[in-house]
Protein backbone atom coordinates (compact mmCIF):
# COMPACT_ATOMS: atom_id res chain seq x y z
CA UNK A 1 0.00 0.00 0.00
CA UNK A 2 1.57 3.32 -1.06
CA UNK A 3 0.40 6.56 0.05
CA UNK A 4 -3.15 7.15 -1.60
CA UNK A 5 -2.50 10.76 -2.01
CA UNK A 6 -0.27 10.49 -4.25
CA UNK A 7 -1.89 7.92 -6.18
CA UNK A 8 -5.17 10.23 -6.79
CA UNK A 9 -4.20 13.33 -9.33
CA UNK A 10 -6.03 16.69 -8.70
CA UNK A 11 -7.98 15.76 -11.86
CA UNK A 12 -8.63 12.26 -10.32
CA UNK A 13 -9.90 13.86 -7.17
CA UNK A 14 -11.82 16.54 -9.44
CA UNK A 15 -13.42 14.11 -11.52
CA UNK A 16 -14.79 12.46 -8.37
CA UNK A 17 -15.78 15.47 -6.88
CA UNK A 18 -18.05 15.93 -10.11
CA UNK A 19 -19.24 12.71 -9.78
CA UNK A 20 -20.89 13.52 -6.36
CA UNK A 21 -22.10 17.33 -6.87
CA UNK A 22 -19.29 18.62 -5.33
CA UNK A 23 -20.43 17.19 -1.45
CA UNK A 24 -17.22 15.82 -0.40
CA UNK A 25 -14.00 17.94 0.14
CA UNK A 26 -10.99 16.85 -1.75
CA UNK A 27 -9.30 15.61 1.62
CA UNK A 28 -12.44 13.77 2.52
CA UNK A 29 -12.24 12.35 -0.95
CA UNK A 30 -8.42 10.85 -0.65
CA UNK A 31 -9.72 9.45 3.01
CA UNK A 32 -12.42 7.67 1.05
CA UNK A 33 -9.83 6.35 -1.44
CA UNK A 34 -7.85 4.63 1.15
CA UNK A 35 -10.41 3.52 2.74
CA UNK A 36 -11.76 2.09 -0.07
CA UNK A 37 -8.56 0.48 -1.55
CA UNK A 38 -8.15 -0.57 2.66
CA UNK A 39 -11.54 -2.61 1.89
CA UNK A 40 -11.03 -4.05 -1.46
CA UNK A 41 -8.15 -6.54 -0.30
CA UNK A 42 -7.48 -7.78 -3.19
CA UNK A 43 -7.23 -4.71 -5.46
CA UNK A 44 -10.42 -5.57 -7.92
CA UNK A 45 -11.12 -2.14 -8.25
CA UNK A 46 -13.93 -3.07 -6.68
CA UNK A 47 -15.50 -3.46 -3.38
CA UNK A 48 -16.86 -7.05 -2.68
CA UNK A 49 -20.24 -8.55 -0.44
CA UNK A 50 -17.92 -10.10 1.48
CA UNK A 51 -15.32 -7.91 1.95
CA UNK A 52 -18.04 -5.47 2.89
CA UNK A 53 -19.29 -7.91 5.94
CA UNK A 54 -15.72 -8.47 6.90
CA UNK A 55 -16.58 -5.61 8.40
CA UNK A 56 -18.27 -6.57 11.70
CA UNK A 57 -19.44 -3.13 11.90
CA UNK A 58 -21.75 -3.57 8.89
CA UNK A 59 -22.43 -7.15 8.94
CA UNK A 60 -24.17 -6.65 12.12
CA UNK A 61 -26.59 -4.12 10.89
CA UNK A 62 -29.76 -5.67 10.34
CA UNK A 63 -30.15 -3.73 7.04
CA UNK A 64 -26.68 -5.29 5.50
CA UNK A 65 -28.45 -7.15 2.93
CA UNK A 66 -30.49 -5.19 1.52
CA UNK A 67 -27.70 -2.65 1.22
CA UNK A 68 -25.37 -4.95 -0.04
CA UNK A 69 -27.31 -4.89 -3.51
CA UNK A 70 -26.78 -1.41 -3.61
CA UNK A 71 -23.31 -1.12 -2.94
CA UNK A 72 -21.74 -4.35 -3.71
CA UNK A 73 -19.25 -4.11 -6.75
CA UNK A 74 -19.27 -0.46 -6.91
CA UNK A 75 -16.30 1.63 -8.09
CA UNK A 76 -14.67 4.01 -6.58
CA UNK A 77 -16.68 7.09 -7.91
CA UNK A 78 -19.95 5.41 -7.80
CA UNK A 79 -18.80 4.30 -4.28
CA UNK A 80 -18.29 7.65 -3.09
CA UNK A 81 -21.86 8.79 -5.04
CA UNK A 82 -23.22 6.67 -3.10
CA UNK A 83 -21.89 8.06 0.22
CA UNK A 84 -22.27 11.07 -0.55
CA UNK A 85 -26.03 11.04 0.77
CA UNK A 86 -24.25 10.83 3.96
CA UNK A 87 -22.75 14.00 3.78
CA UNK A 88 -23.60 16.70 6.02
CA UNK A 89 -23.72 19.03 2.68
CA UNK A 90 -26.16 16.73 1.24
CA UNK A 91 -29.84 18.01 0.30
CA UNK A 92 -32.86 16.58 2.19
CA UNK A 93 -34.15 14.90 -1.37
CA UNK A 94 -30.71 13.24 -2.29
CA UNK A 95 -31.00 11.80 1.47
CA UNK A 96 -34.91 10.60 0.82
CA UNK A 97 -34.29 9.48 -2.56
CA UNK A 98 -31.66 6.97 -1.03
CA UNK A 99 -33.99 5.37 2.13
CA UNK A 100 -36.71 5.43 -1.35
CA UNK A 101 -34.33 3.37 -3.44
CA UNK A 102 -33.73 1.33 -0.10
CA UNK A 103 -37.31 0.66 0.17
CA UNK A 104 -37.76 -0.15 -3.41
CA UNK A 105 -35.29 -3.29 -3.79
CA UNK A 106 -37.00 -4.42 -7.05
CA UNK A 107 -35.93 -0.48 -8.30
CA UNK A 108 -39.42 -0.08 -10.44
CA UNK A 109 -39.84 3.02 -9.11
CA UNK A 110 -42.82 2.50 -6.67
CA UNK A 111 -43.19 0.75 -2.84
CA UNK A 112 -45.49 -1.74 -2.57
CA UNK A 113 -46.83 -2.91 0.82
CA UNK A 114 -45.00 -5.92 0.35
CA UNK A 115 -41.79 -3.28 -0.14
CA UNK A 116 -42.30 -2.17 3.64
CA UNK A 117 -43.48 -5.06 4.60
CA UNK A 118 -39.94 -6.52 4.11
CA UNK A 119 -37.55 -3.93 5.30
CA UNK A 120 -40.20 -4.38 8.27
CA UNK A 121 -38.83 -7.95 8.62
CA UNK A 122 -35.63 -6.98 8.37
CA UNK A 123 -35.37 -4.67 11.33
CA UNK A 124 -37.55 -6.47 13.46
CA UNK A 125 -36.49 -9.99 12.94
CA UNK A 126 -37.84 -13.14 14.85
CA UNK A 127 -38.90 -10.35 17.33
CA UNK A 128 -42.99 -9.55 15.96
CA UNK A 129 -44.67 -11.77 14.15
CA UNK A 130 -45.93 -11.40 10.54
CA UNK A 131 -49.23 -10.74 11.50
CA UNK A 132 -47.96 -8.32 13.80
CA UNK A 133 -45.93 -6.64 11.40
CA UNK A 134 -48.98 -6.25 9.05
CA UNK A 135 -50.94 -5.23 11.74
CA UNK A 136 -48.56 -2.25 12.36
CA UNK A 137 -48.20 -1.18 8.55
CA UNK A 138 -51.82 -1.33 7.86
CA UNK A 139 -52.98 0.82 10.88
CA UNK A 140 -49.90 3.28 9.62
CA UNK A 141 -51.08 3.48 5.94
CA UNK A 142 -54.39 3.81 7.16
CA UNK A 143 -53.83 7.07 9.35
CA UNK A 144 -51.76 8.44 6.19
CA UNK A 145 -54.84 7.96 3.43
CA UNK A 146 -53.05 4.96 2.04
CA UNK A 147 -54.71 1.45 1.58
CA UNK A 148 -52.83 -2.25 1.46
CA UNK A 149 -52.99 -2.01 -1.97
CA UNK A 150 -51.52 1.58 -3.05
CA UNK A 151 -47.93 2.52 -3.86
CA UNK A 152 -45.82 4.69 -2.50
CA UNK A 153 -43.53 7.01 -5.08
CA UNK A 154 -41.10 9.03 -4.16
CA UNK A 155 -42.74 12.17 -4.25
CA UNK A 156 -45.42 10.12 -0.88
CA UNK A 157 -41.96 9.60 0.82
CA UNK A 158 -40.84 13.57 0.24
CA UNK A 159 -44.56 14.66 1.98
CA UNK A 160 -43.73 12.03 4.52
CA UNK A 161 -40.17 13.22 5.44
CA UNK A 162 -41.16 16.77 4.32
CA UNK A 163 -41.10 18.85 8.01
CA UNK A 164 -38.71 16.80 9.60
CA UNK A 165 -34.78 16.61 9.60
CA UNK A 166 -33.43 13.88 8.83
CA UNK A 167 -30.43 13.14 10.95
CA UNK A 168 -28.37 11.15 8.09
CA UNK A 169 -24.88 12.18 8.46
CA UNK A 170 -21.73 10.69 8.30
CA UNK A 171 -18.50 12.32 8.90
CA UNK A 172 -15.45 11.19 7.00
CA UNK A 173 -12.51 10.99 9.44
CA UNK A 174 -9.56 12.90 7.93
CA UNK A 175 -5.94 11.89 9.63
CA UNK B 1 -22.87 9.65 24.72
CA UNK B 2 -26.00 7.68 25.56
CA UNK B 3 -25.48 3.93 26.89
CA UNK B 4 -27.29 1.85 25.02
CA UNK B 5 -29.49 -0.09 27.10
CA UNK B 6 -28.87 -3.57 27.86
CA UNK B 7 -30.36 -6.10 26.03
CA UNK B 8 -31.14 -9.54 27.63
CA UNK B 9 -29.78 -12.23 25.56
CA UNK B 10 -29.85 -15.97 25.19
CA UNK B 11 -26.42 -17.12 25.69
CA UNK B 12 -25.13 -20.61 24.64
CA UNK B 13 -21.75 -21.96 25.89
CA UNK B 14 -19.72 -20.65 23.22
CA UNK B 15 -21.40 -17.11 23.30
CA UNK B 16 -19.79 -16.77 27.23
CA UNK B 17 -16.81 -16.12 25.30
CA UNK B 18 -18.43 -12.72 23.72
CA UNK B 19 -18.84 -9.77 25.28
CA UNK B 20 -22.42 -7.68 24.83
CA UNK B 21 -20.44 -5.81 22.15
CA UNK B 22 -23.24 -3.30 22.25
CA UNK B 23 -22.41 -2.39 25.89
CA UNK B 24 -19.51 -0.29 23.92
CA UNK B 25 -19.51 0.23 20.39
CA UNK B 26 -17.55 2.83 19.50
CA UNK B 27 -19.46 6.02 17.96
CA UNK B 28 -21.71 5.29 21.44
CA UNK B 29 -24.79 7.08 20.34
CA UNK B 30 -24.76 5.90 16.92
CA UNK B 31 -25.76 2.51 17.83
CA UNK B 32 -29.10 1.89 16.96
CA UNK B 33 -31.33 3.49 19.56
CA UNK B 34 -35.04 3.77 18.15
CA UNK B 35 -36.35 6.82 17.37
CA UNK B 36 -39.21 6.93 19.52
CA UNK B 37 -37.86 6.34 22.57
CA UNK B 38 -37.08 9.74 23.31
CA UNK B 39 -40.31 11.24 22.04
CA UNK B 40 -42.65 8.41 23.87
CA UNK B 41 -44.15 11.20 26.19
CA UNK B 42 -45.26 13.41 23.39
CA UNK B 43 -48.85 12.62 22.20
CA UNK B 44 -49.07 10.63 19.32
CA UNK B 45 -50.16 12.03 16.08
CA UNK B 46 -50.67 9.66 13.30
CA UNK B 47 -47.28 11.52 11.22
CA UNK B 48 -45.04 10.52 13.95
CA UNK B 49 -45.51 6.83 13.70
CA UNK B 50 -45.90 6.78 10.20
CA UNK B 51 -42.57 8.98 9.42
CA UNK B 52 -41.00 6.74 12.45
CA UNK B 53 -41.44 3.22 11.29
CA UNK B 54 -40.51 4.33 7.63
CA UNK B 55 -37.50 6.48 9.08
CA UNK B 56 -34.47 4.36 8.50
CA UNK B 57 -32.01 6.48 8.85
CA UNK B 58 -30.71 5.43 12.00
CA UNK B 59 -29.81 2.01 10.86
CA UNK B 60 -28.81 3.65 7.75
CA UNK B 61 -26.36 5.93 9.08
CA UNK B 62 -24.90 3.65 11.29
CA UNK B 63 -24.25 1.16 8.11
CA UNK B 64 -22.50 4.16 6.42
CA UNK B 65 -20.60 4.75 9.43
CA UNK B 66 -18.99 1.30 9.04
CA UNK B 67 -18.62 1.50 5.73
CA UNK B 68 -16.49 5.06 6.28
CA UNK B 69 -14.51 3.54 8.87
CA UNK B 70 -15.03 1.46 11.84
CA UNK B 71 -12.35 0.57 14.90
CA UNK B 72 -12.59 -3.26 14.19
CA UNK B 73 -10.25 -2.55 10.71
CA UNK B 74 -8.75 -0.07 12.45
CA UNK B 75 -7.12 -2.80 14.70
CA UNK B 76 -5.33 -4.62 12.00
CA UNK B 77 -4.21 -1.89 9.67
CA UNK B 78 -0.88 -1.76 9.15
CA UNK B 79 1.54 1.36 9.35
CA UNK B 80 2.67 2.52 6.19
CA UNK B 81 6.33 3.90 6.88
CA UNK B 82 6.23 7.64 6.56
CA UNK B 83 8.75 7.71 3.49
CA UNK B 84 11.51 10.45 4.61
CA UNK B 85 13.86 10.37 1.38
CA UNK B 86 11.85 13.13 -0.29
CA UNK B 87 14.50 15.55 -0.98
CA UNK B 88 17.93 16.13 -2.73
CA UNK B 89 19.54 15.78 0.53
CA UNK B 90 17.71 13.44 1.93
CA UNK B 91 17.71 10.85 -0.55
CA UNK B 92 21.56 9.69 -1.24
CA UNK B 93 21.65 9.51 2.77
CA UNK B 94 18.61 7.22 2.33
CA UNK B 95 20.44 5.45 -0.45
CA UNK B 96 23.23 4.43 1.67
CA UNK B 97 21.05 3.35 4.76
CA UNK B 98 19.90 0.76 2.45
CA UNK B 99 22.70 -0.13 1.18
CA UNK B 100 24.20 -0.70 4.79
CA UNK B 101 20.79 -2.42 5.67
CA UNK B 102 20.69 -4.73 3.04
CA UNK B 103 24.30 -5.66 1.82
CA UNK B 104 26.03 -5.32 5.26
CA UNK B 105 23.21 -5.53 8.09
CA UNK B 106 21.07 -8.32 6.60
CA UNK B 107 24.12 -10.95 5.73
CA UNK B 108 25.61 -10.66 9.05
CA UNK B 109 22.52 -11.16 10.68
CA UNK B 110 21.77 -14.55 8.56
CA UNK B 111 25.01 -15.23 9.45
CA UNK B 112 24.47 -14.59 13.19
CA UNK B 113 21.01 -16.75 13.29
CA UNK B 114 22.78 -19.94 11.03
CA UNK B 115 25.63 -19.88 13.50
CA UNK B 116 23.22 -19.74 16.35
CA UNK B 117 20.75 -22.76 14.75
CA UNK B 118 23.87 -24.92 14.14
CA UNK B 119 25.04 -24.05 17.74
CA UNK B 120 21.42 -24.66 18.78
CA UNK B 121 19.96 -28.20 16.67
CA UNK B 122 23.48 -29.82 17.40
CA UNK B 123 23.63 -29.41 21.29
CA UNK B 124 19.62 -29.83 21.18
CA UNK B 125 20.21 -33.38 19.63
CA UNK B 126 22.79 -34.00 22.23
CA UNK B 127 20.92 -33.27 25.24
CA UNK B 128 17.51 -34.34 23.98
CA UNK B 129 18.95 -38.12 23.08
CA UNK B 130 21.81 -38.08 25.43
CA UNK B 131 20.18 -37.19 28.47
CA UNK B 132 16.81 -39.32 28.10
CA UNK B 133 17.85 -41.08 31.56
CA UNK B 134 18.48 -37.62 33.31
CA UNK B 135 14.53 -36.20 32.94
CA UNK B 136 15.56 -32.98 35.05
CA UNK B 137 18.82 -31.85 33.89
CA UNK B 138 17.64 -32.53 30.53
CA UNK B 139 15.06 -30.02 30.80
CA UNK B 140 16.57 -27.31 32.31
CA UNK B 141 19.53 -27.69 29.13
CA UNK B 142 16.73 -27.80 27.11
CA UNK B 143 15.09 -24.81 28.36
CA UNK B 144 18.63 -22.90 28.40
CA UNK B 145 18.97 -23.65 24.78
CA UNK B 146 15.33 -22.83 23.81
CA UNK B 147 16.83 -19.51 25.56
CA UNK B 148 20.02 -19.17 23.21
CA UNK B 149 18.24 -19.25 19.63
CA UNK B 150 15.58 -16.84 20.87
CA UNK B 151 18.18 -14.40 21.48
CA UNK B 152 20.13 -15.64 18.56
CA UNK B 153 16.76 -14.44 16.89
CA UNK B 154 16.70 -11.12 18.60
CA UNK B 155 19.88 -10.19 17.81
CA UNK B 156 19.12 -11.14 13.89
CA UNK B 157 17.06 -7.72 14.12
CA UNK B 158 19.05 -5.81 16.50
CA UNK B 159 16.25 -5.79 18.90
CA UNK B 160 16.73 -3.50 21.25
CA UNK B 161 14.97 -4.78 24.27
CA UNK B 162 14.31 -2.80 27.34
CA UNK B 163 12.58 -5.19 30.20
CA UNK B 164 10.88 -3.80 33.32
CA UNK B 165 10.07 -5.39 36.48
CA UNK B 166 10.53 -8.29 37.98
CA UNK B 167 11.84 -11.64 35.74
CA UNK B 168 9.09 -14.25 35.85
CA UNK B 169 10.10 -17.28 38.20
CA UNK B 170 8.80 -20.92 38.08
CA UNK B 171 6.12 -21.83 40.18
CA UNK B 172 2.40 -23.74 39.86
CA UNK B 173 -0.74 -21.75 39.77
CA UNK B 174 0.56 -19.16 37.62
CA UNK B 175 -0.40 -17.69 34.18
CA UNK B 176 1.50 -14.97 32.20
CA UNK B 177 -0.91 -13.01 30.18
CA UNK B 178 0.46 -10.81 27.00
CA UNK B 179 -0.82 -7.84 24.62
CA UNK B 180 -0.11 -9.41 20.69
CA UNK B 181 1.22 -7.91 18.23
CA UNK B 182 3.34 -10.46 15.91
CA UNK B 183 4.93 -14.01 16.61
CA UNK B 184 8.21 -11.80 18.03
CA UNK B 185 6.50 -11.05 20.90
CA UNK B 186 7.41 -14.66 22.43
CA UNK B 187 10.29 -14.80 20.79
CA UNK B 188 11.27 -11.56 22.25
CA UNK B 189 9.37 -12.85 25.94
CA UNK B 190 11.34 -16.15 25.35
CA UNK B 191 14.88 -15.36 25.24
CA UNK B 192 14.13 -14.23 28.86
CA UNK B 193 12.11 -17.14 30.00
CA UNK B 194 11.03 -20.39 28.56
CA UNK B 195 7.64 -19.98 28.58
CA UNK B 196 5.37 -22.63 27.63
CA UNK B 197 2.94 -20.84 24.94
CA UNK B 198 -0.74 -21.63 23.99
CA UNK B 199 -0.77 -20.44 20.45
CA UNK B 200 -2.18 -21.29 17.30
CA UNK B 201 -0.77 -24.17 15.18
CA UNK B 202 1.08 -22.92 11.65
CA UNK B 203 1.70 -24.51 8.86
CA UNK B 204 5.46 -24.59 7.17
CA UNK B 205 8.10 -24.27 8.58
CA UNK B 206 7.07 -22.52 11.65
CA UNK B 207 4.72 -25.63 12.44
CA UNK B 208 7.79 -27.64 12.16
CA UNK B 209 9.59 -25.92 15.14
CA UNK B 210 6.52 -26.10 16.88
CA UNK B 211 6.15 -29.95 16.71
CA UNK B 212 9.66 -30.61 17.46
CA UNK B 213 11.33 -28.39 19.46
CA UNK B 214 9.21 -25.83 21.14
CA UNK B 215 6.65 -29.16 22.50
CA UNK B 216 9.93 -29.55 24.61
CA UNK B 217 9.41 -26.75 26.61
CA UNK B 218 5.53 -27.53 27.32
CA UNK B 219 3.80 -25.18 24.35
CA UNK B 220 0.67 -26.54 23.54
CA UNK B 221 -1.07 -26.36 20.09
CA UNK B 222 -4.26 -25.81 18.51
CA UNK B 223 -5.75 -24.67 15.72
CA UNK B 224 -8.55 -21.83 15.83
CA UNK B 225 -11.68 -23.56 13.64
CA UNK B 226 -11.63 -26.73 15.16
CA UNK B 227 -13.97 -26.23 17.93
CA UNK B 228 -13.06 -29.64 19.59
CA UNK B 229 -9.70 -28.64 20.15
CA UNK B 230 -11.27 -25.78 22.79
CA UNK B 231 -11.87 -28.80 25.26
CA UNK B 232 -8.35 -30.00 24.48
CA UNK B 233 -6.83 -27.15 25.00
CA UNK B 234 -8.71 -26.02 28.20
CA UNK B 235 -7.96 -29.34 29.61
CA UNK B 236 -4.22 -29.38 29.06
CA UNK B 237 -4.25 -25.25 30.60
CA UNK B 238 -5.59 -27.34 33.73
CA UNK B 239 -2.85 -30.29 33.68
CA UNK B 240 -0.05 -27.64 32.92
CA UNK B 241 -0.67 -24.92 35.27
CA UNK B 242 -0.62 -27.54 38.28
CA UNK B 243 2.76 -29.10 37.81
CA UNK B 244 4.96 -27.62 39.90
CA UNK B 245 7.99 -28.25 37.60
CA UNK B 246 7.09 -26.90 34.20
CA UNK B 247 7.40 -24.20 32.25
CA UNK B 248 5.53 -20.74 32.89
CA UNK B 249 2.84 -20.16 30.98
CA UNK B 250 2.29 -17.56 28.58
CA UNK B 251 -1.14 -16.99 26.71
CA UNK B 252 -2.11 -14.11 24.53
CA UNK B 253 -5.58 -14.14 25.37
CA UNK B 254 -6.61 -11.78 22.25
CA UNK B 255 -6.19 -14.69 20.15
CA UNK B 256 -4.49 -12.71 17.22
CA UNK B 257 -2.18 -10.28 16.16
CA UNK B 258 -3.04 -6.58 17.04
CA UNK B 259 -1.07 -3.74 15.42
CA UNK B 260 -0.48 -2.30 19.11
CA UNK B 261 -2.24 0.41 18.92
CA UNK B 262 -5.55 -0.69 20.08
CA UNK B 263 -6.21 -4.40 22.17
CA UNK B 264 -9.26 -6.65 21.32
CA UNK B 265 -11.17 -8.21 23.44
CA UNK B 266 -9.48 -11.36 25.69
CA UNK B 267 -10.67 -14.72 25.84
CA UNK B 268 -11.84 -15.83 28.72
CA UNK B 269 -10.04 -18.96 28.98
CA UNK B 270 -6.94 -17.72 30.79
CA UNK B 271 -8.64 -16.03 33.79
CA UNK B 272 -10.73 -18.84 34.69
CA UNK B 273 -8.05 -20.87 35.79
CA UNK B 274 -8.42 -20.29 39.11
CA UNK B 275 -4.69 -19.21 39.12
CA UNK B 276 -2.75 -15.96 39.62
CA UNK B 277 -2.53 -13.90 36.11
CA UNK B 278 1.12 -11.73 35.65
CA UNK B 279 -0.04 -9.27 32.94
CA UNK B 280 2.65 -8.50 30.55
CA UNK B 281 2.64 -5.00 28.28
CA UNK B 282 4.65 -5.30 25.13
CA UNK B 283 5.06 -2.00 23.39
CA UNK B 284 6.40 -1.89 20.25
CA UNK B 285 8.26 1.75 19.04
CA UNK B 286 8.03 2.24 15.15
CA UNK B 287 10.90 4.14 14.66
CA UNK B 288 12.19 1.70 12.40
CA UNK B 289 9.74 -0.94 11.82
CA UNK B 290 6.25 -1.90 11.98
CA UNK B 291 6.51 -5.16 14.52
CA UNK B 292 2.96 -5.89 13.46
CA UNK B 293 2.74 -9.26 11.63
CA UNK B 294 -0.32 -8.71 9.56
CA UNK B 295 -0.67 -12.05 8.15
CA UNK B 296 -2.89 -11.69 5.49
CA UNK B 297 -0.73 -9.89 3.56
CA UNK B 298 2.41 -11.46 5.08
CA UNK B 299 3.42 -14.91 5.63
CA UNK B 300 5.97 -15.06 8.84
CA UNK B 301 9.60 -15.46 6.53
CA UNK B 302 8.34 -12.47 4.53
CA UNK B 303 7.59 -10.67 8.22
CA UNK B 304 11.15 -11.99 9.71
CA UNK B 305 12.77 -11.13 6.44
CA UNK B 306 11.42 -7.55 6.48
CA UNK B 307 12.92 -6.98 10.23
CA UNK B 308 16.01 -8.52 9.59
CA UNK B 309 16.40 -5.80 6.70
CA UNK B 310 15.60 -3.10 9.21
CA UNK B 311 17.74 -0.93 11.29
CA UNK B 312 16.67 -2.43 14.45
CA UNK B 313 13.37 -3.57 16.67
CA UNK B 314 12.53 -1.24 19.45
CA UNK B 315 10.72 -2.09 22.17
CA UNK B 316 9.95 -2.33 25.59
CA UNK B 317 8.42 -4.84 28.07
CA UNK B 318 6.21 -5.00 31.02
CA UNK B 319 5.86 -7.50 33.58
CA UNK B 320 3.32 -6.18 35.53
CA UNK B 321 1.53 -6.44 39.21
CA UNK B 322 0.25 -10.07 39.54
CA UNK B 323 -3.54 -9.97 39.36
CA UNK B 324 -5.96 -12.79 41.16
CA UNK B 325 -9.59 -12.91 40.59
CA UNK B 326 -11.86 -11.16 43.08
CA UNK B 327 -14.51 -12.01 45.63
CA UNK B 328 -17.77 -12.25 43.49
CA UNK B 329 -15.83 -11.13 39.51
CA UNK B 330 -16.57 -13.16 36.75
CA UNK B 331 -13.91 -14.25 34.38
CA UNK B 332 -14.64 -11.85 31.75
CA UNK B 333 -14.56 -9.27 34.05
CA UNK B 334 -11.34 -10.23 35.45
CA UNK B 335 -10.18 -10.69 31.92
CA UNK B 336 -11.18 -7.06 30.84
CA UNK B 337 -9.54 -5.92 34.33
CA UNK B 338 -6.30 -6.92 33.43
CA UNK B 339 -6.83 -6.00 29.77
CA UNK B 340 -6.94 -2.47 31.29
CA UNK B 341 -3.87 -2.85 33.21
CA UNK B 342 -2.27 -3.63 29.98
CA UNK B 343 -3.67 -1.09 27.82
CA UNK B 344 -2.77 1.74 29.86
CA UNK B 345 0.63 0.63 30.81
CA UNK B 346 1.59 -0.09 26.93
CA UNK B 347 -0.57 3.00 25.82
CA UNK B 348 -2.94 0.94 23.80
CA UNK B 349 -6.45 2.07 22.87
CA UNK B 350 -9.33 -0.30 24.00
CA UNK B 351 -12.04 -1.64 21.34
CA UNK B 352 -14.78 -4.24 22.29
CA UNK B 353 -14.27 -6.49 19.12
CA UNK B 354 -13.96 -10.67 19.42
CA UNK B 355 -10.55 -10.77 17.59
CA UNK B 356 -11.42 -13.87 15.92
CA UNK B 357 -14.25 -11.98 14.24
CA UNK B 358 -11.12 -11.65 11.13
CA UNK B 359 -11.59 -15.09 10.46
CA UNK B 360 -15.36 -15.53 10.84
CA UNK B 361 -18.35 -12.91 11.08
CA UNK B 362 -20.32 -12.15 13.79
CA UNK B 363 -23.35 -14.03 15.27
CA UNK B 364 -27.18 -13.34 14.38
CA UNK B 365 -27.11 -12.56 18.19
CA UNK B 366 -25.38 -9.34 18.10
CA UNK B 367 -27.75 -8.62 15.04
CA UNK B 368 -30.82 -9.77 17.12
CA UNK B 369 -30.10 -7.18 19.37
CA UNK B 370 -30.68 -4.56 17.61
CA UNK B 371 -33.72 -6.26 16.05
CA UNK B 372 -35.57 -6.98 19.62
CA UNK B 373 -34.99 -3.14 20.21
CA UNK B 374 -36.47 -2.07 17.40
CA UNK B 375 -39.66 -4.67 17.60
CA UNK B 376 -40.00 -3.43 21.28
CA UNK B 377 -40.27 -0.22 20.45
CA UNK B 378 -43.35 -0.80 17.64
CA UNK B 379 -45.11 -2.98 19.52
CA UNK B 380 -44.90 -0.40 22.75
CA UNK B 381 -46.33 2.14 20.73
CA UNK B 382 -48.80 -0.09 18.72
CA UNK B 383 -50.34 -0.98 22.33
CA UNK B 384 -50.33 2.65 23.39
CA UNK B 385 -52.91 3.60 20.79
Amino acid sequence: MGNASSMLTQYDIEEVQDHCNNLFSQQEIVSLYERFCQLDRNAKGFISADEFLSVPEFAMNPLSQRLLKMVDGLNFKDFVAFLSAFSAKASKQQKIELIFKVYDSDCNGKVSFNDILEVLRDLSGPFMSDEQREQVLVQVLKEAGYTRESYLLLDDFVKVFGNSDLKMEVEVPID
Amino acid sequence: MASPRKLPTSSSELDLDRLNIEDYLPFGSSIHEPPGQLRLSVPLSPSFMRRDLLDITPTLTEAAGAIVDDSFTRCFKSNSQEPWNWNVYLFPLWCFGVVVRYLILFPARVLVLTIGWIIFLSSFAIVHFMLKAHDALRRKLERLLVELICSFFVASWTGVVKYHGPRPSIRPKQVFVANHTSMIDFIILEQMTAFAVIMQKHPGWVGLLQSTILESVGCIWFNRSEAKDREIVARKLRDHVLGTDNNPLLIFPEGTCVNNHYTVMFKKGAFELGCTVCPIAIKYNKIFVDAFWNSRKQSFTMHLLQLMTSWAVVCDVWYLEPQTLKPGETPIEFAERVRDIISVRAGLKKVPWDGYLKYSRPSPKHREGKQRSFAEWVLQRLEER
